[in-house]
């Protein structure tokens, strides 16, 4: 990664144009080409630099289900557990916490009242309390990685 | 926003990311039978309507450098949590922050925020800096460093949604 991909990186946190030229648009801004500003988004993202590029959907606006969940997994079970778990196409990421409540992932739905079937279907499966902690109110945050 | 059925095929369509062409939207339109200005429209109004939180790039911060990455949780007084978020919000360490329900007894936490950092001792040392400029340090709290990551990508639905 050289100069270049750090600023672009930085500055399409912030947004991107939607109109019939963006890239055009987006790499004047950045003082480069066009075509460069194209192969080296396309690039970052075979490097798995980006992992998404385009739009970010607001999951309740769209109608789905969002939430956010945890459960206390016994040590001699984790990888057991993440399997079962890991396995449900509803989970999103996944991460493993220092933590008593050590098991922390994502579920997204298509339908809201999908969260509630998903976790007795894996608190059945698993023979262990998954925690609901859905977001009542999210708090905006000038989000940025410097890259 | 109401969406209808040729929204919901848009979303589709650019749910897996832009076209990396000069015209992306043309290209787009092209898959779903849209021309260009209708596609640009239509995604216009999704992002003003706040269907599309914004549009651009996703970073995976561990191929950054941002190896330490936190959840920091945070036992605040229910008549102080407004307040105390938008004040945790405007650190510029923090990149997410939510007010979500206890599980008590298990959980007595109910303001969540991330913090990444380089490594875990700066992102331990930042946790105590905010804790002590926002007046915090006689609130619970916990840090929960992540260990291992499974999936970061999985849920189709989730993949495009935040």
């Amino acid at each position: 990664m050289d100069d270049t991909d750090r600023a672009i990186i930085n500055a399409l946190q912030g947004g991107f144009p939607i109109s019939d030229h963006p890239f055009a648009e987006a790499a004047q801004k950045l003082g480069i080409h066009e075509q460069e500003l194209i192969e080296r988004i396309a690039r970052l993202r075979a490097d798995n630099v980006l992992t998404r590029f385009g739009p970010l959907y607001h999951a309740e606006r769209l109608g789905g289900g969002l939430c956010l969940c945890a459960m206390e997994v016994p040590a001699d079970r984790f990888d057991e557990v993440a399997a079962t778990v890991n396995a449900f196409p509803e989970v999103a990421h996944n991460y493993e916490r220092a933590h008593r409540l050590n098991m922390w992932f994502v579920l997204a739905t298509e339908r809201p009242e999908m969260i509630h079937h998903v976790i007795g279907q894996m608190e059945r499966r698993t023979g262990l309390k998954v925690y609901a902690v859905p977001k009542i109110e999210e708090f905006f945050v000038g989000l940025r990685f410097e890259a | 926003m109401v969406l209808n059925d040729t929204d919901r095929d848009l979303i589709a369509a650019v749910q897996d990311g832009l076209p990396m062409v000069a015209r992306p939207f043309a290209a787009i339109g092209d898959r779903v039978g849209l021309d260009e200005a209708e596609v640009i429209r239509r995604l216009d109004a999704m992002l003003r309507a706040g269907v599309i939180k914004r549009f651009g790039v996703v970073v995976r911060h561990h191929e950054l450098g941002y190896r330490a990455n936190a959840m920091v949780v945070w036992d605040i007084p229910d008549d102080r949590v407004e307040a105390v978020a938008g004040e945790i919000a405007r650190c510029p360490c923090v990149t997410l922050c939510y007010q979500r329900p206890r599980r008590l007894p298990e959980w007595p936490y109910n303001l969540f925020c991330m913090v990444h950092g380089r490594d875990r001792g700066l992102v331990e040392a930042q946790v105590e800096q905010m804790a002590a400029r926002l007046g915090l340090q006689d609130v619970p709290r916990a840090v929960l460093f992540s260990r291992r990551r499974f999936k970061q990508r999985g849920a189709r639905y989730a993949s495009a949604a935040e």
